[in-house]
């Protein structure tokens, strides 16, 4: 029950906002914070509880929707799923408070849009119902399309239709994959969509799902899904626009959020329905054995470079987005635990951090009004305590020991280098040119002599700080002791990667 | 065969009457008002309307709804799918009347014989969705036809309107020309008109040696000249852009959903009965060719309205690209398995609801905004948002709808089809669908984007009545709830052929 409440408290919260009167703006932010500290608080509970066997009930929900395809509303929690609600959960109220002052137009629509975006978010994650999944997988295009679209800057339209044909395209290779596996889930009377029963069959020799052939084909169909959202290269050209058109929040939620939906599905559905499928795509043998890796791996290299060559600053922090999930992928492709906890606990930091960056830049473009790197020059001294924070995002970010991003770096790597030698080492490549374009940066905005021009340039304020603050502490604490992280996952990872290897060895 | 003669067969045949009578009596009382400006002739076809729905129900309690009846001497045939089908081109009417009540494009001192000849076409569609006999299908096909000629030019100071009824015409023609030779041709191997009957000797005569595959071939593609013609599928599409663009705009959303819904009627029935036993359609291989026409179909539809910039035009080629995914329902009738045929057909019944609602929706905005902007172009939507946000926001369900994001109707409707086809192992034709959707979206999108993202120089709110809400409403809501609850996926399973 509390799941389901925590997934349509944001829908309730916007029909509440649809309901204000377009003139009572404050109303309706105050509105919009509240129902979206609701989840929060019941994500910390969840955070306090997912492990007590006799409080599970509270998380999870399953009735019967569609009979005539037997689709269920079934939504649960594992680890994996409970850390990403929580990075949700955690990110939306941020979000609202980093849109009180710069959302000029419509704040009514723009609130409803993001609390609907939420739900749609919260769904995907705790969704159980393959069907379920794909709808709150959809649920989140609408409204990102129009906060992209109407909110954002100069060239929002291209970004917004980009965005929206990139990962419509994606999600109906996804759906020929859900129609098949639904189709070959059993005789017509017993099909299901429901994805642990699901999990089940592909696990049972015989069993039409668990036809290596056959999940070869339904991983490609997944993960062109799953990879567009991530992005992988090729499917990424989407986000630098995006990123650069959105306004702050939003770019807070597509870097945080959206992109862990990618991930997320590649663990959920790809790894632990279609190991097999996995298998064949990351044995090691040949090209097609090592292409998972090997997309890992260009997403390093590629989005360090690519942000290393950028001179805006939104768009700087975006490619340095794609380079980190690379780390997720190739986590993910060593399949391994060391691997596969790095990736995921990657997921999480990367939420974090991003999400920090991204507001950052907003700071300063609220201020500025562009976000042209070479533009600045000695804010250091202009503004101490922005540049202090933002020191602390850039080397968390670049992956300084102590901090949080590291951890998931080193552990994907970890990982891959005993599945995928060549490959991790060349992709400590990402790491050094992730150094470098954040301390030139560093160099660039904070340091040197200050353009007169931003003599008079305000300092963070307290707004600010408090959406960043909450962020900032998670990354120390995380880079300390990372376990209270890792342990929520753990057990799902050792079963998940029991399982992978396995095939694994079975295969070769 | 049983089947009932005349006189039995006229309680039955009650609905239809019940039009024809009205649509008399609207006539006698439009000659009888003074007033030109008078309403009372839309709200006496409505009436009709609500009495043929009236003995629809009823003559359907009688029979059960598992039973069905041959009238006529097996000329129309009274069952499940025919209810279903006579009950949504009822509803559609009923739309395109309080539609045509809100236009003001139409001329009010012709509007007497517009709604006589509404009532006329929609007692040949139900003609056209119960006919078991050639003679019959073509007789109501030619029914259908002709008033929707006059009705296609019925603005009569438009030239655009006279041009469309002209191309109607000619292409019409030249269809049902066609049809009837490959309905005669038919009817030369086979000796009956009954649709049952050719499906019982088709295979006979076939197995005999005295008709060659090629030649039913050759009168299959003739015949289905003239009900592509009708659904408008490939290559016999070329009229509607035109005709729906020329049209009155209710007529263009009748045309759109009634007529089409009508087609496929007389499609499924015709194939379904006619060639029940499918190793003709698979001799033949009928289902490639349906299938090639339905990809078609949908490509050239959502690619041609790409450019377009007249948003009636737009609707008109989008659904002719939804006319190729319901086609795509259809191609499973050639499917060996009867189970699979059945989800084809159910998945039709329930994409046609979805439709109904959908489609019929948006084409109210439009008549809505011709009304209140004096434009169909798609610069008359820039700001809508801020002009009259609840119809911008009504649009953007209906488009989303649509495109086929979750949680709209339009996505359950792509859901069920999509599915079916996959089952019937046409994985080819479910991608080149969804990318089609993809493609879609890039047209419907362009709508949203002037009405959300762009603003007008004229900034000054439209007016609505209540009652424009309320009829809004009425396609809003479905469009949210039908694919979320359970009754409509049983109530498709329902109504198809036996």
């Amino acid at each position: 029950m509390l799941l389901s409440l925590m997934i349509f408290v944001p829908l309730l919260g916007m029909i509440v906002v649809l309901l204000l009167p377009r003139e009572s703006e404050e109303l309706i932010k105050r509105v919009a914070l509240v129902f979206t500290l609701i989840p929060l608080i019941l994500a910390v509970y969840l955070y306090m509880t997912y492990n007590q066997p006799d409080l599970e009930h509270l998380w999870k929900q399953d009735v019967p929707w569609i009979d005539t395809f037997n689709i269920q509303y079934h939504v649960g929690i594992d680890g994996l799923s409970a850390i990403l609600i929580l990075l949700t959960a955690l990110l939306g109220p941020i979000c609202v408070l980093a849109s009180w002052r710069n959302i000029e137009k419509g704040i009514k629509a723009y609130m409803a849009l993001f609390l609907l975006l939420e739900t749609g978010m919260l769904g995907f994650f705790a969704a159980l119902d393959l069907f379920l999944f794909f709808v709150f997988f959809e649920l989140t295009l609408l409204p990102m399309y129009f906060l992209i679209g109407v909110w954002g800057g100069p060239r929002r339209e291209y970004a917004a239709i980009k965005f929206f044909l990139y990962t419509l395209f994606g999600s109906v290779l996804m759906l020929v994959a859900i129609i098949a596996v639904y189709l070959n889930s059993g005789i017509p009377d017993d099909r299901t969509f429901d994805i642990p029963t699901l999990i089940t069959l592909a696990g049972t020799p015989g069993h039409a799902l668990a036809d290596p052939v056959f999940q070869r084909w339904i991983f490609a169909g997944f993960f062109i899904g799953f990879a567009v959202k991530v992005p992988i290269f090729p499917f990424h050209t989407w986000l630098p626009d995006a990123h650069v058109e959105a306004p702050t929040a939003i770019s807070v939620i597509l870097a945080g959020v959206l992109l862990k939906m990618g991930t997320y599905g590649l663990v959920r559905i790809n790894m632990d329905m279609l190991p097999e499928g996995m298998a064949f795509f990351t044995n090691g043998v040949g090209f097609i054995g090592n292409s998972l890796a090997l997309l890992g791996f260009i997403n390093i290299v590629y989005g360090s470079f690519c942000a290393l060559a950028q001179t805006d600053f939104k768009k700087l922090v975006a490619y340095s987005s794609i380079g980190h999930m690379g780390f997720v992928i190739l986590g993910l492709a060593a399949g391994n635990e060391t691997g596969v906890t790095g990736a995921i606990l990657q997921m999480f930091n990367h939420g974090v951090i991003s999400a920090m960056l991204f507001l950052l830049v907003g700071v300063l473009y609220d201020r500025a009004h562009h976000r042209e790197i070479d533009g600045f020059g000695g804010l250091g001294n202009r503004m101490p305590v922005y540049t202090g924070i933002t020191v602390l995002a850039f080397m968390a970010s670049l992956g300084l020991p102590g901090l949080s991003g590291f951890i998931g770096e080193a552990f994907s790597l970890l990982g891959a280098y005993e599945r995928f030698q060549t490959l991790a080492i060349l992709s400590t490549i990402g790491i050094v040119v992730g150094a470098a374009y954040f301390l030139w940066t560093l160099q660039r905005v904070f340091l040197g002599t200050l353009n007169p021009k931003y003599e008079e340039l305000p300092e963070i304020n307290r707004r600010e700080i408090l959406t960043l603050v909450p962020l900032g502490i998670l990354t120390i604490v995380l880079g300390i002791w990372p376990h209270f992280a890792i342990e929520m996952f753990s057990e799902t990872v050792t079963e998940l990667t029991t399982k992978i290897m396995g095939t694994l060895e079975a295969s070769l | 065969m049983d089947y009932l003669e005349n006189i039995e067969s006229l309680a039955y045949f009650s609905p239809e009457i019940v039009l024809v009578v009205f649509a008399a009596a609207v006539i006698i009382l439009d000659l009888l008002v003074k007033n030109r400006e008078s309403e009372k002739t839309a709200y006496l076809s409505l009436v009709g309307l609500g009495c043929s729905l009236v003995a629809i129900l009823l003559t359907n309690s009688i029979l059960g709804t598992d039973e069905s009846k041959n009238l006529f001497f097996g000329m129309i045939r009274l069952d499940g799918f025919a209810v279903f089908f006579k009950v949504l081109l009822l509803l559609a009417t009923a739309a395109t009347i309080l539609f045509s009540l809100r236009s003001e494009e139409l001329d009010a001192r012709l509007k007497g014989e517009y709604y006589a000849l509404l009532l006329a076409v929609t007692f040949g569609m139900f003609l056209m969705a119960s006919s078991t006999n050639l003679l019959m299908i073509f007789i109501s096909l030619e029914t259908v036809s002709l008033t929707s000629y006059i009705l296609a030019g019925f603005l009569t100071h438009s030239p655009r309107s006279s041009e469309a009824a002209f191309k109607y015409i000619t292409y019409g023609a030249v269809a049902s020309g066609t049809m009837l030779f490959g309905l005669s041709l038919i009817y030369g191997m086979t000796g009956t008109g009954d649709l049952a009957a050719i499906g019982q000797q088709l295979p006979i005569v076939l197995a005999e040696g005295q008709v060659t595959t090629l030649g039913i071939l050759i009168a299959i593609t003739f015949i289905l000249a003239g009900i592509g013609y009708k659904i408008a599928s490939v290559p016999f599409h070329m009229w509607s852009p035109d005709v729906y663009e020329g049209a009155p705009i209710p007529i263009t959303a009748f045309l759109s959903v009634a007529s089409k819904a009508a087609g496929f009627a007389l499609f499924l029935r015709f194939f379904f009965s006619g060639f029940g036993n499918s190793e003709v359609m698979q001799s033949i291989d009928l289902g490639l060719l349906l299938a090639i026409v339905s990809a078609l179909t949908m490509t050239i539809g959502n690619l041609a309205a790409l450019p377009q910039r007249n948003v009636k035009r737009l609707l008109a080629y989008s659904s002719i690209a939804h006319g190729g995914y319901i086609l795509m329902g259809a191609v499973l009738l050639t499917n060996g398995d009867a189970a699979i045929v059945d989800k084809g057909i159910g998945a039709i019944i329930f994409y046609l609801i979805v439709y109904f609602f959908m489609n019929l929706g948006a084409f109210y905005v439009v008549v809505l905004i011709a009304n209140e902007a004096g434009t169909e172009m798609i610069e008359g939507y820039r700001g809508l948002s801020s002009r009259a946000p609840l119809v911008a926001g009504a649009m953007a369900i209906f488009l989303a709808s649509l495109i086929g994001i979750p949680i709209f109707a339009g996505f359950f409707g792509k859901w069920v089809l999509f599915t079916a086809v996959i089952e019937g192992n046409l994985y080819w034709l479910a991608f080149v669908g969804l990318l089609n959707s993809v493609v879609s979206l890039y047209y419907y999108a362009r709508i949203l984007k002037a009405m959300y993202f762009e603003s007008a120089e004229d900034t000054e709110r439209f007016s609505f009545s209540k009652g424009t809400f309320a009829l809004l409403s009425v396609f809003v809501v479905p469009t949210l709830l039908i694919g979320l609850l359970n009754i409509f996926y049983s109530l498709s399973e329902k109504f198809t052929l036996q």
